[in-house]
């Protein structure tokens, strides 16, 4: 077969994926788990800022939700349905980009980084403050979904192994269907606002729905990492609507490289990657993270999908944006 | 609620709103100037309280903390610009985003590394510590009026420096076009810092007088960031005046949340930002 370069790549990686467990090694199948969900994640908030020029400073809002709404809906020991736990919360999540959208997208540049921040602060303070989900203690997850279809007990998320599977399954949905919206018309014109709305209006698209619509799709996304990641640790605080939150999301695709899917995900493993690495050796990790984030932005701008290209230049000289 | 307690909530409000307005003031200039978001705005106010706290161990004096913490932030305001913040002038906003998040988590781990995870008090200097007495059983904290009148007499001061000075003048003018200012032979840069380490001292300030009100703890700097981001907004960038109205509007709506609505009050602040933008987006005291 003759597949280009970079899908032979991430047929190697998914085929890496699905052979991990194999190698029986339940706490990096969780760490892994944990990476995939959170590449997920930065893929979303990827639709907006690489794709459609909006820097989002807010987006764990809609990851937030998510953890929430399953958490809600499984009040007691029982397990709520999978089938219905999942799509309530994609939707909920999604059905909150949309109203939060609706201020947001009215703002532009550095007051929409900031206004996005600000309404997700709001989010955080619902929870945080009101007995809603336990308020700041957070909220157990006792019950994983059931995801019993027609009496069959296929899938079994108490099992490690199937709920690992399952994240993998919805990531590669995630991407594929990323993939198919940026490469559709719709895809397009994100693309054509980022580099001049004025002008996209002019030719008669109305931008704002545009947008609006990218907005509910990335928070839907987002919803869907939330989701698992309930359901992969079990418990929920309002840190995960905080802003720092947000921020690391947003750190993971600006590190990895605005403008790709791949990019984000990559921004997403490194993240994790360092978090983990820097947090074994010292408690004040996030001051080696800080230190790391100055260096990358002053010294790397283009974030790490940009090392390979930019390494090529060097030895071979050339043009750098080839 | 009888007339003292609303008598005492007013002035909360109108201390908490002074306050939040030194933080925003900053924030605004930086931005609305040198066209810079910056996140680590908010560290700068918790390094503030953090060394009212450390210099009045020190010297056993509050007021001298804050006479040697100043000229302090002033420095390292300057340093900052001159070794960060000048290179992101040309940047991305996302750029700046992401290097000011790494500010405040360097900021935040040399805190804890420094002065630890614990809540600490600040005494207020023993002359400023008496009360009045309002009614039969209330009373007013004369520190906290003295906090309301260091304010106030700080944005005069502020006013003043943008409108009247020479140098308000070059840096209203800078804010405008760079590169005129520079052709006409003055030193930008030089410009620039100065605003800088301003706003640097100026946030800083704010954090040394609300640390006796407040104590000092981690994350409060991130707390009063949030806050000032909602100000600028309802305010409009670069709007000085703007950042006092929105202040004090903020100040009002948190203070009175918490006594009518106290399950709500974190997010009161956040509705009236958009009611704001619903029929303003560009801030209530924009120029567009």
């Amino acid at each position: 077969m003759n597949f280009p370069y970079s899908l032979w790549s991430k047929l190697i990686l998914l085929a890496a994926l699905l052979a991990f467990p194999a190698l029986d090694m339940p706490f990096y199948a969780e760490l892994v788990a944990k990476t995939l969900l959170f590449g997920l994640f930065a893929m979303s908030l990827g639709l907006l800022v690489g794709y459609t020029g909006l820097a989002s400073l807010g987006h764990a809002a809609y990851f937030g939700i998510a953890t929430y709404v399953v958490a809600l809906m499984t009040p007691g020991y029982e397990a709520a349905s999978f089938w219905l736990t999942f799509p309530a919360a994609v939707l909920i999540s999604a059905a909150s980009a949309l109203v939060v959208g609706l201020f947001v997208l009215r703002t532009k540049g550095i007051y929409f980084i900031m206004v996005t921040l600000a309404f997700a602060q709001m989010a955080f303070y619902l929870f945080h403050d009101t007995a809603l989900g336990g308020g700041s203690d957070g909220i157990y997850l006792n019950a994983r979904p059931d995801a019993t279809l027609f009496g069959s007990k296929l899938i079994d998320l108490d099992k490690p192994l199937h709920l690992y599977y399952l994240i993998v399954l919805v990531l590669v949905l995630g991407y594929l269907f990323l993939q198919r919206i940026l490469q559709s018309p719709f895809g397009r014109v994100l693309a054509g606002i980022k580099s001049n709305e004025h002008r996209m209006r002019s030719m008669g698209y109305p931008t704002f729905r545009y947008k609006l619509a990218a907005f509910t799709i990335a928070g839907g996304i987002a919803g869907a990492a939330g989701y698992l990641y309930a359901v992969l640790f079990g418990f929920i605080t309002p840190e995960l609507l905080s802003w720092h939150h947000s921020a690391d999301v947003l750190l993971m695709v600006i590190l990895g490289g605005m403008g790709s899917l791949g990019g984000a995900f990559a921004g997403a493993v490194a993240f994790i990657a360092m978090q983990e690495i820097f947090s074994s050796f010292t408690k004040h990790w996030q001051l080696v993270m800080g230190v790391v984030i100055v260096v990358v932005v002053l010294f790397l701008p283009g974030g790490l999908v940009a090392i390979p290209r930019r390494a090529r230049a060097a030895f071979f000289g050339g043009a750098s944006d080839e | 609620m009888d007339f003292y307690s609303f008598l005492i909530q007013v002035l909360n409000s109108i201390q908490y709103g002074l306050l939040l307005f030194l933080v925003a003031s900053g924030l605004t200039l930086v931005f609305g100037i040198m066209g810079i978001i910056n996140l680590a705005h908010g560290a700068f106010y918790m390094v503030g309280a953090y060394l009212a706290f450390g210099l009045t161990s020190l010297t056993g004096s509050f007021v001298l903390s804050i006479l040697l913490g100043i000229p302090l932030m002033l420095v390292i305001g300057a340093l900052l610009e001159w070794a960060l913040f000048s290179f992101l002038y040309e940047r991305d906003h996302l750029e700046q985003v992401l290097l000011t998040y790494g500010l405040i988590l360097i900021f935040e781990e040399l805190r804890s590394l420094i002065a630890g995870d614990d809540v600490h008090g600040v005494a207020a200097p023993g002359w400023l510590s008496a009360s009045i007495p309002l009614g039969d059983t209330m009373s007013y904290p004369v520190y906290r009026l003295v906090i309301s009148g260091a304010c106030i007499l700080l944005a005069a001061g502020l006013f003043f420096l943008i409108q009247k000075t020479r140098l308000g003048m070059l840096i209203r003018a800078g804010s405008h076009d760079r590169d005129m200012v520079q052709s006409l032979g003055f030193n930008i840069n030089l410009i620039y810092r100065t605003v800088f380490a301003l706003g640097v001292a100026l946030a800083a300030f704010a954090g040394m007088l609300a640390a006796p009100v407040s104590s000092v703890f981690p994350g409060m700097g991130g707390q009063v960031l949030i806050v000032s981001f909602v100000i600028v907004v309802i305010g409009g960038i670069g709007s000085v005046w703007g950042a006092l109205f929105a202040a004090l509007l903020v100040g009002f709506a948190d203070t009175f949340g918490k006594v009518f609505v106290p399950d709500f009050s974190g997010v009161i602040v956040y509705v009236l930002m958009a009611a704001v933008l619903l029929w303003r987006p560009e801030g209530i005291f924009s120029k567009k």
